[in-house]
């Protein structure tokens, strides 16, 4: 069972204007968790060529890391927005240093068993202290409350995960589509040794890229966590909706992950509304039927 | 001849001081032995073209000089410094630049993108607008993507962008292979350039006409070794012998 946010069941009459609504709303935040972990998820496979499976465990790791810094270091939801991504990330790079690294050249499966290894130790040693139930963290006092727009009501926090998880897909795709950085990343995912040829240390590039994917992980995890509280199977629950949305946007598309990210967040959410008993599974067969139409995916480069 | 002897005769019809020299370099793909101990220099301000048949390991040869062949063994110097443990960034970084056989124009980057994308690494490269002048048709195709262009067009996006970078040593592969003849003479004028110009450069070339055009001096590759060398003087007492390498 997925642990996304399940909103206002369907109404009838006067009401069921509003609900359709409210199954929009939940539909973008869900979506949003979906193109934050995919955009993370597409990085990465098209830099290293990896299929992460670890993503839903380090997106778990990025609000106990929010968990902790509030209850064991005071810190707030605000400073944990900066530093859970910069530990989980560091952590990341880490595990690509010594780990995955090793794996450059092999084919896929060795890093998606090696990844999905890393997953179940991590989500294991979590569980074995923390148990399976889900640990409260609050919504801050700047985030609480709602918004009346006249067609819906609009929980404030609800609202900001939707902004914020857009503008930073968007900052993520220009830096990797408009700046020197990005052209650099473009250009070492098509030929790596040409571009280490040319002055540029592309291992310590793959380590940050790693970094980076795991990073929009973990900010995933904090936004999560006041609305679906700190969990060890978290990520669990959600890694395989993602790795479909991966799937359909096209792997190591930037911006194919980004809208299919969203768009599917909104059609899972229209489906709750229109026909309930589809919506955990409307994302698997949109996928059956992409694969079936377009295997690279919609917006997915042949190899 | 033995290949250390061929080596430093040539070195003879040399335009300034040592800037690489090779010694005794092997090289392998896997398990296939490829070099045999290659031997040979390079002077600064000279453009050097190795010579072979296909297979011979001339462009092996290039890629061990840049780093790019992960099991390599035997001595590079360039500029003095010993650079055959160095990874190939770091080479790169010490002022050699290499434009490969295969051009490398990245797909996902447009023409800008691509000729930017190699970073400076010291002072002394051509500015745009020098690399405009020696290559106009680039400067109309700026948006485009990069392996949208034409054939010609690419090899010269695959050297100019090495020109902006600030080496003054470059590696060339067969810039003139499956090019019409008005581009290779087009490409010829350039390297004449580029050599006014004070660059170093490095050619390996099938097409002998073309080479005989813009070297000063030639290596000849056969199975992994350097097995004969001359200098442009010399070329036409070596026609019947040269004939005879290239199976012309």
């Amino acid at each position: 069972m997925r642990a996304t946010f399940k909103g206002t069941p369907k109404g009838s009459g006067a009401g069921s204007m509003q609900a359709l609504y409210a199954q929009l709303l939940v539909g973008l935040i869900n979506g949003s968790f979906y193109a934050l972990l995919s955009l993370g998820l597409a990085v990465i496979f098209g830099m290293l060529n990896i299929i992460n499976f670890a993503h839903g465990a380090l997106y778990m790791m990025g609000a106990f890391v929010a968990y902790f810094l509030l209850n064991l270091g005071g810190i707030n939801y605000w400073w944990a927005l900066l530093f859970a991504p910069i530990i989980v990330g560091i952590f990341g790079m880490i595990l690509e240093r010594t780990m995955l690294q090793w794996l450059t050249g092999l084919d896929h499966l060795y890093g998606l068993l090696l990844t999905f290894g890393i997953a179940l130790i991590v989500q294991g040693v979590f569980q074995n202290y923390f148990g399976s139930s889900g640990l409260p963290y609050a919504i801050p006092d700047q985030l609480k409350g709602g918004m009346n727009l006249g067609f819906m009501f609009l929980p404030i926090y609800r609202g900001w995960v939707v902004v914020f998880s857009l503008v930073v897909c968007l900052a993520t795709w220009f830096l990797i589509e408009k700046t020197q950085l990005g052209a650099y990343l473009r250009a070492a995912t098509e030929n790596p040794t040409l571009v280490r040829a040319f002055g540029i240390n592309v291992p310590r590039m793959i380590t940050l890229t790693y970094g980076l994917g795991v990073g929009l992980a973990a900010l995933a995890g904090v936004l999560s966590a006041p609305i679906n509280q700190v969990r060890p199977l978290m990520g669990a629950d959600l890694i395989i909706v993602v790795f479909a949305v991966v799937v359909i946007g096209g792997m190591g598309s930037i911006m194919g992950s980004i809208i299919t990210g969203f768009a599917l967040g909104v059609i899972e959410g229209l489906t709750k509304y229109f026909y309930p008993e589809a919506s955990n599974t409307v994302v698997f067969v949109l996928m059956v039927l992409v694969l079936l139409v377009k295997p690279t995916g919609l917006t997915g480069r042949a190899a | 001849m033995p290949d250390t002897a061929i080596a430093e005769a040539p070195a003879k019809a040399a335009t300034g001081g040592n800037i690489l020299q090779v010694r005794n370099l092997e090289a392998w793909y896997g398990e296939s032995h490829i070099l045999h101990g290659i031997n040979f220099d390079v002077n600064a301000g000279e453009v050097v073209t190795l010579l072979g048949r296909n297979g011979a390991g001339k462009t092996t040869t290039l890629k061990s000089i840049m780093g790019i062949i992960g099991k390599r063994t035997g001595s590079v110097k360039f500029n003095n410094q010993e650079i055959i443990r160095a990874t190939s960034d770091k080479i790169a970084r010490s002022g050699i630049a290499f434009c490969p056989e295969e051009r490398g124009i990245f797909s996902s980057l447009d023409v800008r993108e691509n000729l930017m994308l190699p970073p400076v690494v010291r002072e002394g490269g051509l500015p745009l607008e020098q690399i405009f002048e020696l290559f106009p048709n680039l400067k109309e195709r700026l948006n485009s993507q990069g392996t949208k262009l034409s054939g010609g067009e690419q090899q010269m996006l695959a050297i100019a962008r090495i020109l902006r970078t600030g080496a003054s040593f470059l590696m060339l592969d067969e810039p003139t292979e499956g090019l019409a003849p008005v581009i290779i003479q087009q490409i010829g004028h350039t390297i004449a350039r580029l050599k006014k110009e004070g660059f170093t450069i490095l050619l390996v070339e099938q097409n002998f006409r073309f080479a005989s055009t813009v070297a000063d001096r030639y290596y000849v590759v056969e199975h992994g070794k350097i097995i004969d060398g001359f200098s442009n003087a010399e070329l036409a007492a070596n026609m019947d012998k040269l004939h005879t390498y290239l199976g012309v």
